[in-house]
């Protein structure tokens, strides 16, 4: 049964009231949006490419406290990682939420292992991934992202409003 | 103007005559995360009774086959029963004929066929179809899609801050090239109850019809289409005690016997012919394909459950919780309604400052408590709250003060949670 208890921990909590790296980043070198069209949600995410590391990242928006919090944990979380470092933790919270990765079984999940709890709440499923999906689709250069995109490994399992 | 709106009256029903009602909604007794369920969603869709579902297991145990075709024993009695269902239709919202109720899914497939049915054969370049901000994207899109097809064009009619149609600009939208109006009878998203009779009546005296979509109203205050006047008047079964998968398109017979068919198929032909084919007479020229004649036949004993216990009781009854909500939330610091119309239904969008709605619909449910939270399938008037969703609280008439009681704890809970 779904518990938004176990969800709505401090450290979601407190990332949503004082969100990390939030704003914009002078001359970044990579920028993507994300929305949710469901909700209304959106965030953006500069990045600034040092070679193969990110030497700075910050997002910004509007969204419910879960998609600001996973997006606060994972600036926090990439900063200073190489592409291929970011690229892998978000192949691996995607799994996490959508139930096909136990945090523990994971050596990079760490902190992120709070959002387990969505994997139960699908429709809360895409509050948790949008700052991810959006991060991924600045490393590719594609100017938006959308928890509505074709190739959204969620759009079979939740349906629209 | 001589059609003046009466207002709901509030008068709460006794406890004890509620705690009757509730006795008859099983999925009342449910417990949700440990805590009695506080059901608040029934703008999205309402409960059902066991007297509907006992009708639909009746139905489907001892009654079903398919109908208008067979002549045996079985195909007969569904074909009466699916039959009775629409005349119990046609009475409960004061039909003057029973082939003026048409059998839909639901209340966009009602105004979609209208648009396939109406629109695409008398709207053309240039024409121009009148509709509110305060309409649900099933009374937009449909539109749009025709506009966008035809050439045609949308207006819009604005609203005050309190979530109210300004109908002297809904007046001054009409000129020669107006052919249509689409206006929702009761908003969904704000509770506002709109004068449709007044504004059709505006809009027939310049011989422009008028679709009014009643999917909110049906279920809770009496609907009289011929006192109303609409041409076309839609609803949906799943917000009034019935099943989903059903609805009803109420239309003139002379609009619809004007119209084109919507869809082709089996039951709406009279002899097909490869060279040719011709249609059916109403209803059945709208109703192509086997219908879903459990959901139909349940709607109907939907119809009978809410007229025992009386739509002018069930409004009474819905507005005393409203009252008595929005002046609970009122009393809350922080918590903001978005719609305060004079005329309203049960409905209460409400905002929390600092919490986004979708949390707010999350730790609500935590205490079994569900509410409907998002943009309520209305973005244009989202848009013009500035906001990008709310929290929406809808009764119905087997809601408790106790349970408004319990929403106010809930969001003084979400606020603790945020502070």
């Amino acid at each position: 049964m779904a518990d938004y208890k176990s969800l709505y921990q401090e450290v979601i909590l407190d990332h949503n009231k004082k969100p990390r790296n939030y704003g914009t980043i002078a001359h970044a070198s990579h920028h993507a949006d994300g929305e949710n069209p469901l909700c209304g949600d959106h965030i953006s995410v500069t990045l600034k490419l040092d070679g193969e590391n990110i030497a700075a990242i910050a997002f910004e928006g509007e969204s419910c406290a879960i998609c600001k919090a996973s997006a606060s944990m994972m600036t926090a979380a990439v900063k200073g990682k190489t592409c291929a470092d970011a690229e892998m933790l978000i192949r691996e919270f995607r799994d996490m939420v959508t139930g096909k990765l136990e945090p523990a079984a994971s050596d990079h999940i760490g902190r992120l292992a709070v959002f387990a709890g969505v994997r139960d709440l699908p429709s809360r499923v895409k509050c948790a991934i949008l700052p991810w999906h959006t991060l991924h689709a600045a490393f590719s250069s594609v100017a938006s992202a959308s928890t509505e995109a074709e190739d959204d490994p969620m759009r079979t399992l939740i349906g629209s409003a | 103007m001589n059609a003046v709106q009466t207002p709901l009256k509030s008068r709460p029903a006794p406890a004890f005559y509620i705690e009757r009602l509730r006795a008859d909604f099983p999925i009342l007794k449910l417990e949700v995360n440990g805590k009695p369920l506080v059901y608040l969603d029934n703008a999205a869709s309402s409960q059902m009774p066991q007297p509907v579902i006992d009708r639909l297991v009746r139905y489907q145990t001892t009654q079903h086959s398919n109908i208008h075709r067979a002549l045996h024993y079985l195909s007969e009695v569904a074909t009466l029963e699916f039959e009775e269902a629409r005349r119990k239709l046609q009475r409960f919202i004061n039909a003057r004929e029973e082939r003026e109720v048409i059998f839909t899914s639901g209340t966009t497939d009602a105004i979609n066929l209208v648009m396939h049915g109406y629109g695409r054969k008398f709207i053309g370049a240039g024409d121009e179809i009148i509709l509110t901000t305060l309409e649900h994207h099933a009374n937009i899109v449909p539109w749009q899609m025709l506009a966008e097809e035809k050439g045609a064009k949308i207006r819009v009619v604005p609203i005050n801050d309190a979530g109210e149609l300004l109908i002297d600009e809904y007046e001054k939208l009409f000129n020669e090239r107006t052919k249509f109006v689409g206006v929702m009878h009761v908003s969904n998203a704000l509770g506002t109850i709109n004068p449709v009779k007044q504004m059709i009546a505006f809009a027939h005296a310049r011989g422009v019809p008028v679709l009014v979509d009643g999917a909110q109203a049906v279920p809770h205050m009496k609907i009289d289409v011929q006192d109303l006047d609409c041409d076309f008047y839609a609803f949906s079964g799943h917000k009034m005690c019935g099943p989903t998968g059903i609805g009803v398109l109420y239309g003139k017979a002379a609009q619809l016997e004007n119209m084109q068919p919507f869809k082709g198929g089996g039951d709406m032909i009279a002899t097909v012919t490869f060279e040719k084919t011709t249609y059916n007479t109403i209803p059945n020229k709208f109703e192509a394909g086997t219908p879903p004649i459990a959901a139909a036949i349940g709607l109907g004993a939907a119809a009978d459950y809410l007229s025992a216990i009386g739509m002018d009781n069930i409004a009474a009854q819905e507005l005393a919780l409203l009252d008595y909500a929005t002046e609970q939330i009122n009393s809350l610091p922080g918590v903001r309604i978005i719609g305060t119309a004079r005329h309203k239904a049960a409905v209460l969008s409400f905002v929390i400052d600092g919490v986004h709605p979708h949390d707010i619909g999350s730790l609500l449910s935590q205490e079994g408590i569900a509410v409907r939270t998002g943009h309520h399938c209305a973005q244009p008037l989202m848009r013009r709250f500035k906001v990008s969703a709310t929290s929406r609280a809808s009764f119905a008439f087997y809601n408790t003060m106790a349970e408004v009681d319990a929403l106010i704890a809930g969001i003084r809970n979400v606020q603790k949670v945020f502070a």
